[in-house]
């Protein structure tokens, strides 16, 4: 099952995973149970009750999901989310003209995707757009259903007036940094034999991948959605689902130059000190600031938020990387050195973010067991765990879970700012070249304690 | 990267991090205290907002409420109070063992009301200091630690 010399193990070689994948009905089956508790989430936070914490739709995307998402799907699978995600289904079943594969004929005119608009950049536009309005997101559940309902929207149009997965490509603030994420993550879909798919005209796997990704030419799982309909297709079943170590696709030197990815990783780590500033701090002005949408505070805390995240913050990490630069003379263009250490920035950020989770959610799960009982917030109990709630005593282990987190989160992220500086520096020159680097990634995490636990 | 030496910097990082994580703090020596806290409470702060104390210490908290009705719960303690607008509640308990415990509020107060939070400060705040030490462990491992 290990492929010779090579750290891989092929989930899609036993047995009972390979029916699950090369069928499409389970997928489908999951895919359809997202999409009715999406639908249902809706209603909910349309119609239910207007305290966020008696709502089923605030309780369950912001706690439950959001919770899921940073502590299972992103760290163990990657994308593995975006294969079950509701938010592009209708779109993509109208486009495919089909709920199980492509039909001959598709709906939608098929258009390319704007150069200019490849990349990270809007889904980084549009993460800092929930951040400056993330207490009132957070909070009423109306807006949350609005939410999720304009983004459904989003995706069925761009699906019908683009090709494939433009929303989940480019636009979508989710499937941004799970993408950039997934790159740490220990599971991923490869060639297995390159030579095969060069000799195979046909192309099957990229004509039918959803994300319009090629296989062969993958360099790191970002764009993968691990739907495994390439595994399905292949002709001659050369793809793999393998499990991998932890971080693989990172601390490699990359041929193109990917700005749009270090700027989405600088806003994730700006919106995890700001989040936790807002939600974990015990600032009540700053609460009422973030929350008070169109006040005087309103403004001074979104444009201190947003200074935080394109000025301060890419700020000091140019001004690392220069530095090391200097220090340890490296011949790489400074675009280049910024986009390629800017990998290390990844786990520090991942490992912050479920840190931050740790902290907000924690103390909420009594709610999930409520809501799942009252989903309305209209008084009744289905299940019987309306009433209840946590003891507290549970929570004496977050913070230990969180420094935990943290300090994981760290090592990794110096360790490959140090092999990544290996690529470009002398020896001599390396370890001196690293510190400007490993400082900031020190520095963020020493204010990231300080909020948590100050 | 040899064997031995991976067990050595390993052994090292471990050690050393063992020994930040638990190596015991210097204790003051306090007789325990009465300690009385007036606390404002207002959509969506505690005023004062953080409680420092010492293990022992009896504490009483007058919680007065300025606008709407506010709770206040303590993680790991079975204490509550409600405060009406313009009442004030009160409550004695004994600080337990050392650490940091939220204080939250516990009636729902407003939108923002589920991150309404403060802190009971039982002795020194040892996890910042102690976490700020395995940060600086871990920096320095990381950049040591080179993958064969
Ligand atoms: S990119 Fe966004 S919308 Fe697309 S599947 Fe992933 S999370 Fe869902
Ligand atoms: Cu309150």
């Amino acid at each position: 099952m290990f492929a010779p010399g090579e750290s891989r193990l092929n989930l899609a070689r036993l047995r009972v995973l390979d029916k699950l994948i090369k069928s499409r009905w389970p997928l489908l089956l999951a895919r359809s149970i997202t999409l009715a508790g999406f639908v249902f989430t809706i209603l909910v936070g349309l119609l239910g009750s207007p305290v966020g914490s008696h709502n089923f739709a605030i309780i369950f995307v912001w706690i439950a999901w959001w919770t899921a998402l940073k502590l299972f799907f992103i760290p163990l699978g990657g994308r593995s989310w975006c294969s079950v995600c509701p938010l592009p289904m209708p779109g993509e079943w109208l486009q495919n003209g089909s709920l199980l594969t492509k039909a001959q004929k598709s709906i939608g005119l098929g258009m390319r995707w704007p150069r200019r608009l490849r990349g990270n950049w809007l889904a980084s536009g549009l993460f800092l757009l929930i951040g400056i309005f993330s207490a009132l997101t957070l909070t009423d559940a109306r807006l949350t259903a609005w939410i999720l309902l304009g983004l459904l929207g989003t995706a069925m149009l761009l699906s019908l007036i683009f090709e494939r997965r433009a929303f989940c490509s480019y636009v979508c603030p989710i499937g941004g940094f799970t993408g950039i994420y997934a790159k740490t993550a220990p599971l991923e879909v490869r060639v297995i034999d390159s030579d095969i798919c060069k000799s195979h005209a046909e192309k099957t796997c990229y004509t039918h991948c959803p994300w319009g990704v090629y296989p062969l030419a993958m360099r790191d799982s970002s764009q993968c959605g691990l739907c495994m309909e390439c595994l399905r297709v292949c002709t001659y079943d050369n793809i793999s689902l393998n499990l991998r170590p932890f971080g693989s696709d990172l601390g490699q030197t990359n041929s193109i130059t990917r700005l749009d990815e270090t700027l989405l990783a600088l806003v994730m780590l700006s919106s995890a000190l700001s989040f936790s500033a807002v939600f974990i701090g015990p600032w009540g002005w700053l609460k009422s600031a973030a929350y008070d949408v169109g006040s005087t505070a309103w403004w001074a805390y979104t444009g201190a938020y947003l200074a935080l995240s394109l000025l301060v913050l890419p700020g000091l990490y140019t001004l690392a990387v220069w530095w090391s630069q200097k220090t340890g003379q490296a011949k790489a263009p400074f675009k280049r050195l910024l986009a390629d250490y800017s990998q290390a920035l990844l786990p520090l950020g991942l490992f912050t973010w479920i840190a931050f989770t740790i902290d907000f959610a924690f103390p909420k799960f009594s709610y999930v067991l409520q809501v799942l009982s009252d989903p309305f917030g209209w008084g009744w109990n289905l299940v019987g765990t309306s009433g209840v709630s946590l003891p507290s005593a549970l929570l004496g282990a977050a913070p230990v879970l969180q420094v935990g987190a943290v300090v994981v989160g760290l090592f990794w992220s110096a360790n490959l700012s140090q092999r990544l500086v290996a690529k470009q520096v002398q020896p001599a020159r390396a370890r001196r070249a690293i510190l400007p680097l490993a400082g900031f990634s020190l520095l963020f995490s020493l204010t990231m304690l300080l909020l948590l636990l100050g | 990267m040899k064997h031995w030496k991976k067990i050595l910097f390993w052994g090292l990082a471990i050690s050393l991090g063992l020994v930040i994580s638990l190596a015991p703090m210097p204790v003051k020596a306090t007789s325990s205290n009465q300690k009385l806290f007036k606390i404002q409470a207002s959509r969506f702060a505690f005023s004062p907002a953080v409680l420092a104390v010492n293990p022992g210490d009896q504490v009483t908290i007058e919680l007065v409420s300025q606008d709407v009705v506010h709770g206040l719960s303590i993680d790991g303690y079975d204490l509550h109070l409600v405060a009406d607008p313009g009442q004030t509640a009160s409550m004695t308990f004994t600080a337990g063992q050392a650490g940091s415990y939220t204080l939250r509020c516990s009636e729902t107060c407003g939108a923002m009301h589920p991150f309404m939070v403060g802190k009971l400060q039982v002795g020194g705040n040892d996890l910042l200091w102690r976490a700020a030490g395995l940060a600086l462990l871990a920096v320095i491992a990381g950049v040591w630690w080179k993958r064969v």
